[in-house]
């Protein structure tokens, strides 16, 4: 009797090593150890019923349990927003031998993108006399490069890559193959549209094998979020340097500003391809900013606009209709939908309905009712203004993102009694990407066309 | 899903599934479980050994990234209970859409099970010939 109480006194501390061993891998969380230790608690007690002693039921207990290793990977596998936040991909995964280049070929891209980019002025096309040309083609010095380096860290196949290079092709095609009317509206939307018809490409190419997949998908709206975060960092620390520097030099007499306006597009491009390959190398440092943002942003805006509809109903004054109030209700509603997306891109999907998610339903239905007032506001007035492309985009980009926040407030409620899993949520905002991409491409390609290029 | 033995080994060894047929049957095998009543990770797992007589090894730690799964598409619910040994224990139960997924996934493993019958009755068991 002595004997076995001094062993199960050797147990305690043994589960103690295993549990801390457990909690360090970052996919498997504290809730889980919890479950997996109860569990691991329940075959040793039937063994020493069985009469093991208490070591050797605690080794056959964490044996039949599973190895660590492959845990935490199966761990990872159900929740791959965990494994976002590991900086090395997994433990046990050892590093191919030709990502160990990985940094020379990122540089390497950066300084091709920051070359390309200077190609069109040896054939005569001046910056700033054919800034139209650069504008419509903005996105084709950069996106190739990028997508590149993601077909070749995750190793696709030519068959995977078919859909981005068609991609390509066809958007190089539509912005200089017709002839833009100079100072039209349409060659704007190209140069506004076309980038984000051809990131969905760079999110074919990002997700690899994924891209059907929601998690896939999500990953990239990760990715882009970061990639955003991280280039506007540089951004603002090369804006300090290159200011400084343009200052110590004018202190010699010597004026490199001309200089550094002929360079500045290359230092851009190139800038964004080491922005995405810090997001890539360094996923967890940043992790945490965009539920902060989104955390922070979401109470902000919803009270801003609850406020801007009480005021209105006060009033009683009607939205004044001005040429470019549809676009800034467009911008609302976008800004609505990003705060949605990055919120479920961050939020644990076991996490227990709170506050917070009750707050988004209140964002999403304020976002809408400002919309609604500013829409009817504005159908009295838009028959007899005609149509211009700017108001088809508007309009088309408002009524996509109004049926993306009907549905979402549809889901959140029923996400809130109990009615949707959260998974739900996540598939109607990553179902919409490659509608965007859609409409982006319909705007960049088939609508200048519609209205002859002017 | 009982009775089909598709290899003629000796059945007294578990045989190793494959990975992708013990992926495949986790889902109904766990959604049938919790069909019976709530139930936690251990208690599941020692159901599976029992009803397929040892058969069907799982290794035990697999079983929780199978239950967070079903309990994301929400097939399940979790709550968290004191056992009756003081510790803490999550509990899973079946949801309506859950019973409705098992529903589908039960007369899909009901065809295959039926088409595996039909032709495997024309041929002896290899092990056994």
């Amino acid at each position: 009797m002595n004997d076995s109480k001094a062993s199960v006194a050797t147990l305690e501390p043994q589960i103690d090593r295993w549990r801390d061993y457990l909690r360090r891998r970052q996919t498997v969380h504290a809730v889980d150890v919890v479950e997996l230790e109860d569990h691991l608690r329940e075959i040793i007690a039937n063994l020493i019923d069985g009469g093991l002693a208490p070591d050797e039921a605690f080794l056959v207990a964490v044996k039949r349990l599973g190895a660590i290793d492959a845990l935490s990977r199966e761990f990872a596998r159900e929740h791959s927003e965990r494994l976002w936040k590991q900086l090395i991909a997994l433990p046990g995964s050892t590093i191919p031998q030709r990502l160990r280049h990985e940094p020379l070929v990122a540089l390497g891209l950066a300084v091709a993108a920051g070359v390309l980019i200077k190609v069109p002025a040896l054939f005569g096309l001046d910056l700033d006399a054919d800034g139209g040309f650069y504008a419509r083609n903005a996105a084709l010095f950069i996106l190739p490069l990028l997508t590149a380096y993601f077909a070749w860290k995750r190793d696709l196949s030519l068959k995977a890559l078919r859909l981005p290079l068609a991609m390509f092709l066809g958007a190089a095609l539509a912005a200089n193959l017709p002839s833009f009317v100079p100072g039209g509206t349409t060659e704007p939307l190209v140069a506004l549209h076309l980038p984000v018809a051809l990131w969905l490409a760079v999110g074919i190419a990002y997700a690899g094998t994924r891209w059907r997949e929601v998690a896939g998908r999500m990953d990239f709206v990760r990715f882009s979020g970061e990639l955003f975060i991280y280039f506007v960092l540089i951004a603002l620390g090369g804006g300090v340097l290159l200011g400084t520097s343009a200052g110590i030099f004018t202190s010699i007499g010597v004026d490199i500003e001309p200089f550094m306006e002929q360079w500045a597009p290359s230092l851009v491009l190139g800038a964004i391809m080491v922005a995405a390959w810090l997001v890539e190398a360094k996923q967890s440092v940043i992790e945490n900013m965009a539920p902060v943002l989104t955390t922070l942003f979401t109470p902000l805006f919803t009270i801003a606009l609850l406020l801007f509809l009480g005021t209105a109903a006060w009033t009683g004054r009607g939205i004044a209709i001005e040429r470019d109030m549809l676009l800034l209700f467009d911008l609302l509603l976008l800004l609505v939908v990003a705060l949605l997306l990055y919120t479920f891109s961050a939020r644990d999907p076991q996490r227990r309905i709170g506050l917070f998610d009750r707050a988004q339903l209140a964002l999403i239905l304020a976002a809408l009712a400002v919309d609604a007032l500013a829409l009817s506001a504005m159908t009295l007035r838009i028959s007899g203004m005609g149509i211009t492309p700017n108001r088809v985009v508007a309009l088309g980009l408002n009524a996509i993102l109004l049926v993306n926040l009907a549905g979402a407030a549809v889901l959140q409620v029923r996400f809130l009694s109990g009615g949707a899993p959260f998974a739900r949520l996540e598939r109607w905002q990553t179902d919409f990407l490659p509608v965007y991409g859609g409409w982006a491409a319909f705007v960049a390609v088939g609508l200048p066309a519609l209205f002859s290029y002017r | 899903m009982q009775g089909i033995v598709p290899l003629g080994i000796n059945p007294k060894t578990a045989m190793d599934l494959s990975k992708d047929l013990v992926a495949a049957s986790s889902t109904p095998l766990v959604l049938s479980i919790l069909a019976e009543g709530d139930s936690y990770g251990y208690a599941i797992l020692r159901r599976v050994r029992e009803l397929s007589g040892g058969e069907i090894e799982w290794t035990d730690g697999m079983l929780y990234p199978v239950l967070h799964r079903l309990e994301r598409f929400g097939h399940i619910e979790a709550r968290w209970e004191v056992a009756e040994t003081g510790r803490q224990r999550k509990y899973y139960r079946l949801t309506k859409e859950g019973r409705d997924h098992l529903a589908v996934e039960r007369r899909q493993w009901q065809a295959v099970d039926a088409a595996l019958r039909g032709i495997w009755q024309l041929q002896p068991a290899p092990g056994f010939a």
